[in-house]
C-alpha cells in the first residue's frame, strides 16, 4: 500500500503550487507518483529518486576529472575558501529556503562577501525600476477573484509557470468573475506567436526591443492624444481599441517577465509599465505584478531586504552593506575580475551567465552546492550535492506575489546527504573558528 | 530541465534556434539541420529548427541555456543585467559540426578548447 501526502507546495517556479499530491511507498522512502503538478513540477519530484544522482562531495583533479570526498572535506574547503579570500562572491540563493538563505547572510557578514541571487539575471531590473517609481501590485487571489483584463508582456506562462493560467489568471472562477475565461479578456504583447498568444482576445506582435515605445503609446491612448501610424509595428487602431477595452474593466493586471527586463531598455521598460498601471487607475483598478522564475527568488529578495535593507547584488566587503547595480552585481564584478572566490548555491550560472562570466568563475576558488549535476558543477573545483528543498526537506518560501509559503517533506534524503541548512551551518561554525569569532 | 542538465533531453531542448521557416528557405537548409550561429561576443553550433512558435521572419530564438549564452551580449549597461536579448546574429549550415552537450560545451569554452 502507498501513502499520499497532500498539500504539498512545488519547489519549481513562483507560482508556488500548493494543492500537489504526491503518493509516497509505505516505507515512506521513494515517490511513487505525483497528482496536480505541471511537468516540470512532476520532473523535479522524480527527478530526486534518480540512480544516477550524486550522493557525496566531488572535489576537482588537476586533469579535470572528479573525486568524491568527504562532507568533511567540503565543508574545510569552503570554510578555507571564504577565510582566504578577500571579496568572495556568494551567488543564487533562488532554489532554496529562506531559512538557509539567512545561515548563508551570516557567512556573508563574517567574510565580507557579496551576496547577489537569481534576480540579477531575472528581475533585478524590475527592482531597480520599483525602487524609481513605487509598484501597485497585489496578491495572485486578488487577481483570480477579481481581474477581467489579463496582459501577459513579454512572458509565456504556458511553457514558464504553466499552472498560473489556470490557478490563478485566466480560467479558475472567480468571486467577482464567476464565468471564469468568459468574463477576462486577455492581451498577450510578444515579438512571437507563443502559445500564450495563441489564448489571447488580443496579440500584439511587437517588434523586438520596442516595448518602451509600445507602452508609451498605451499611456497616450488611454488619455486619447493623438499617436503616429504605427508604434513598435502595431497599427494606431489597434493600440486605441486596447487602450478602451482596458478601460472597461473593472480589474486589471499586468504580468510581465524576461521579455522586457532583459531586452535593451531593461529598467526603464519597467518603469514605463508600472505608470501605465498608475494612469490606468485614473479609470479604473490596476495592478502589476512581476512573473517571477524560481520558486524561492522573491524570498531571496525578502530575506536580503529585511537583513540588509537592499533585494540583490548586496556589498559586505566593507563591514556594513553596500548596493550598486552595475557595479556590484554578478555579472560586471566576474568580467572586471574584482572577485576571487565564487560560491553558488541553489543556481547555475554556468548555464544562465554570459560565457565570458562563466569562464571567470572556472578560473576562481569555487564551490558549487546543488543536488543536481549542472554546467556549474563541472566547472566548479567543488561540488556540494544536497537534499532537494521542498521534496526531501521543508522550508519557507515566497510565491510571486510575496505570499510566504511552508515547503513540506515529502521522503528524506539519501541516507548521508546535508541540507543546504545543515551544510551552511558547517560551513560557517568552522569559518568562525578560522576567523576567531563567534 | 528539472531532469538533468548533463542528459541529452536538455541538449535537444535548449541546444537549438527556432528559425521561421522563410529564413530557413533563405538559408538554404532543412529542418534539423546543424548551423553554426555567430554574434559579436561568440560562436555555437546548434540544430536549426523551424519556429514552433511562429510565424516571426528575421527572428530567430535560441532558448535560456548554455548555448544562447555562448552568444548573447555581456554588457549590463551598468544595470547588472546583461542584454541577453535583441542580438544581431548570422547564421551559417553546419552539417558535420556536432552539437556538444551542455557539459561539454561550458567545460571546452573555459579550457578555451573552443
Amino acid at each position: 500500500m502507498t501513502k499520499t501526502v497532500t498539500d504539498v507546495v512545488c519547489p519549481f517556479c513562483g507560482t508556488l503550487c500548493d494543492d500537489l499530491e504526491v503518493e509516497v511507498s509505505d516505507d515512506g522512502k521513494t515517490i511513487v507518483d505525483v497528482y496536480n503538478a505541471c511537468a516540470i513540477g512532476a520532473e523535479k519530484f522524480m527527478h530526486a529518486q534518480s540512480k544516477d544522482r550524486v550522493k557525496r562531495p566531488r572535489m576537482q583533479q588537476p586533469d579535470g576529472s572528479y573525486k568524491e570526498v568527504t562532507y568533511d572535506e567540503a565543508v574545510e574547503y569552503t570554510a578555507q575558501m571564504f577565510a582566504k579570500a578577500r571579496k568572495p562572491l556568494m551567488y543564487g540563493w533562488s532554489s532554496t529556503s529562506c531559512e538557509a538563505q539567512s545561515v548563508g547572510h551570516e557567512i556573508a557578514e563574517k567574510a565580507g562577501a557579496i551576496v547577489d541571487n537569481t534576480a540579477t539575471v531575472c528581475h533585478g531590473t524590475t527592482l531597480i525600476a520599483v525602487q524609481d517609481v513605487g509598484i501597485p501590485s497585489c496578491t495572485l487571489g486578488e487577481i483570480k477573484n477579481r481581474a477581467d483584463r489579463i496582459i501577459f508582456w513579454g512572458c509565456n506562462p504556458t511553457h514558464a509557470h504553466p499552472r498560473h493560467q489556470s490557478r490563478y489568471s485566466i480560467f479558475p472562477r472567480g468571486f467577482f468573475v464567476n464565468k471564469g475565461h468568459k468574463n477576462r479578456k486577455v492581451i498577450v504583447v510578444d515579438p512571437r506567436v507563443t502559445d500564450t498568444a495563441k489564448m489571447a482576445d488580443i496579440h500584439f506582435q511587437i517588434e523586438q526591443g520596442r516595448d518602451y515605445e509600445l507602452l508609451s503609446a498605451l499611456r497616450v491612448a488611454v488619455r486619447n492624444e493623438p499617436l503616429p501610424d504605427t508604434v513598435a509595428g502595431i497599427p494606431k487602431e489597434k493600440i486605441y481599441e486596447a487602450a478602451e477595452l482596458l478601460k472597461s474593466g473593472r480589474f486589471g493586471i499586468i504580468f510581465f517577465g524576461m521579455g522586457v527586463t532583459q531586452t535593451l531598455s531593461k529598467n526603464h521598460n519597467i518603469d514605463e509599465a508600472i505608470m501605465l498601471t498608475k494612469d490606468m487607475n485614473e479609470f479604473t483598478k490596476f495592478s502589476i505584478m512581476a512573473m517571477r522564475g524560481h520558486y524561492n527568488v522573491t524570498g531571496s529578495g525578502q530575506v536580503l531586504g529585511w537583513q540588509f535593507g537592499y533585494p540583490y547584488c548586496v556589498d559586505l566587503s566593507r563591514g556594513f552593506a553596500r548596493y550598486n547595480p552595475g557595479e556590484t552585481t554578478s555579472n560586471d564584478l566576474l568580467r572586471r575580475g574584482e572577485v576571487d572566490a565564487v560560491f553558488v548555491l541553489g543556481s547555475d550560472p554556468g548555464a544562465h551567465f554570459p560565457i565570458s562570466s562563466v569562464k571567470k568563475i572556472s578560473q576562481l576558488p569555487s564551490v558549487c552546492v546543488d543536488p543536481h549535476i549542472t554546467p556549474t558543477s563541472e566547472i566548479s573545483k567543488l561540488h556540494v550535492p544536497v537534499a532537494f528543498v521542498g521534496v526531501e526537506v521543508g522550508g519557507n518560501c515566497y510565491r510571486m506575489d510575496n505570499v510566504p509559503i511552508d515547503a513540506r517533506k515529502v521522503v528524506d534524503p539519501p541516507e548521508g546527504v546535508l541540507t543546504d541548512t545543515e551544510f551552511l551551518t558547517r560551513v560557517n561554525k568552522r569559518l568562525g573558528e578560522l576567523m576567531g569569532v563567534a | 530541465m528539472e531532469g538533468g542538465k548533463e542528459k541529452d533531453a536538455y541538449t535537444k531542448a535548449c541546444g537549438i534556434i527556432e528559425m521561421d521557416s522563410s529564413d530557413l528557405k533563405k538559408l538554404g537548409a532543412w529542418r534539423n539541420t546543424n548551423v553554426r550561429v555567430t554574434s559579436k561576443h561568440g560562436s555555437v553550433v546548434v540544430k536549426a529548427v523551424e519556429a514552433t512558435q511562429g510565424p516571426h521572419p528575421g527572428l530567430a530564438y535560441i532558448p535560456m541555456g548554455p548555448w544562447a549564452n555562448s552568444v548573447t551580449d555581456p554588457n549590463t549597461y551598468s544595470t547588472g543585467m546583461p542584454t541577453f536579448k535583441g542580438v544581431p546574429i548570422e547564421v551559417e549550415i553546419a552539417m558535420n559540426e556536432k552539437v556538444l552537450s551542455s557539459v561539454e560545451l561550458v567545460q571546452k569554452k573555459c579550457r578555451g578548447e573552443i
